[in-house]
């Protein structure tokens, strides 16, 4: 099933950001967001996984199928790399995170508090958190800050792993990471002030 | 959910989750009030049911503001809102890990403190009773304030004055219950009209929560 983008229009307090975004992602595909700071990609990557509505536009194939990992990781510095990790596949009523730890070379930090992590290590128990999912559909935000190039290396080869296996990935990023996906370019669509007059700021 | 509320428990537990912080300002009000109100046993079991349901609703109180705001802060709340739990689930399961660890050991630890405020022998049950039946509503009603704070820096501030005014009622019933019942009266209507307070709470207000939680989200 593919996540199809149409005509979307999304916004920022209020304000619009980009308008009439369109594009459909397949199975076994990536696409990579560009564009530069400021650009909307955060607002459309969260508008894609349902953390804020559009203001215009459709989203079809989305419910139920993102694994979404923003900026925050949503670690728990009292919890240990593995608990962190089985409690998040357990919310995704999912079993295991061993192919997560060995994905992401944590075997040897698993019973490490998350709080005692760098800064790169914490991103990849963010990162492994995807793979405990089960879900199909990656939208990710800058997946590679803080990051190493072993680790972006690491990080690219669960992509593909996870690509080979029927899944799809739409990645906010500046790097190149290395794999065959399609480049959307966001600067084009960036909406003219005040070109959706309707704001969807009303409480409640 | 059940994975959620262990995570909460066991979060609470360990260092630095604050779990103790309510128990330790209600031992310090309850400690304190006999020596602000000056040598009157009399006047002490007259006004300890009061004095005990103010301190537990305070205490209660005193941990609200970290109930959604840590989640928040670490991004765990956007990606629990993007997971197959419901928004509303995730925040009643939040209040509940709540009451365990903040109001049940209230409820358990007013009866000791009940002695110290020379609580009339006949009132102890009704009080835990009382407590056990109105601290869930605090809870609640708290994860929904502090569902409509979410977000806002030093949201505690907001989070009290907008929760003040909805505890006002399980305040009224619940002391009245725990006076009544220290009094030696039939504490049967404050109770019932707690437990109802309670029930549609506990019905009504996880919906609210979610809602407003995900407005707070966008």
């Amino acid at each position: 099933m593919d996540l199809t983008v149409t005509n979307l229009a999304v916004g920022r307090g209020g304000v619009p950001v980009l308008a009439g975004v369109s594009f459909a992602l397949a199975p076994g595909e990536v696409l990579v967001l560009r564009g530069p700071n400021g650009a909307g990609k955060t607002t459309l990557l969260r508008s894609i996984a349902g953390l804020q509505e559009p203001m215009a536009g459709q989203v079809a194939g989305a419910e139920d199928r993102i694994a979404y990992a923003a900026h925050a990781d949503g670690l728990k510095s009292a919890l240990t790399v593995a608990e962190n990790l089985a409690f998040w596949a357990a919310v995704f009523e999912q079993t295991g995170i061993d192919q997560a730890l060995s994905a992401f070379d944590l075997h040897d930090l698993q019973d490490r508090r998350a709080g005692q992590l760098s800064a790169g290590q914490k991103r990849r128990l963010g990162l492994a958190r995807l793979v405990v999912t089960g879900r199909p559909v990656w939208v990710l935000d800058e997946p590679t800050v803080s990051l190493d190039a072993a680790s972006v290396a690491l990080f690219a080869q669960a992509v593909r792993a996870h690509l080979a296996a029927g899944g799809s990935a739409l990645i906010a990023t500046h790097i190149d990471l290395g794999l065959d996906a399609r480049v959307l370019d966001v600067t084009p669509y960036r909406a003219a002030l005040g070109a959706v007059a309707s704001s969807d700021e009303v409480f409640l | 959910m059940r994975a959620l509320l262990i995570r909460d428990l066991r979060l609470a537990l360990r260092a630095g989750g604050g779990f103790g912080l309510g128990l330790a300002f209600f031992l310090i009000v309850v400690v304190l009030v006999p020596f602000s109100v000056g040598p009157a046993p009399e006047l002490l079991t007259r006004i300890a049911p009061g004095v005990l349901w103010l301190g537990a609703l305070l205490a209660c109180l005193l941990s609200l503001d970290r109930l959604l705001a840590v989640d928040w802060e670490d991004g765990a709340l956007d990606l629990l809102a993007t997971s197959p739990l419901p928004l509303e689930g995730v925040v009643a399961i939040k209040a509940v890990a709540h009451w365990i660890t903040t109001g049940l050991p209230l409820v358990l630890a007013a009866p000791v403190l009940g002695v110290l405020l020379n609580l009339a022998p006949a009132g102890y049950g009704v009080l835990v009773l009382s407590l056990l039946l109105g601290t869930p509503a605090l809870s609640m009603i708290g994860a929904f304030g502090a569902a409509l704070t979410v977000g806002i820096k030093r949201g505690g501030l907001l989070l009290s004055l907008l929760v003040l005014p909805l505890y006002v009622p399980t305040l009224i019933f619940g002391a009245e219950a725990a006076r009544r019942g220290a009094e030696g009266l039939d504490p049967g209507t404050p109770l019932l009209m707690l437990a109802g307070i309670t029930g549609a709470v506990l019905a009504l207000m996880p919906f609210a929560a979610g809602a407003v939680l995900r407005v707070n989200l966008r």
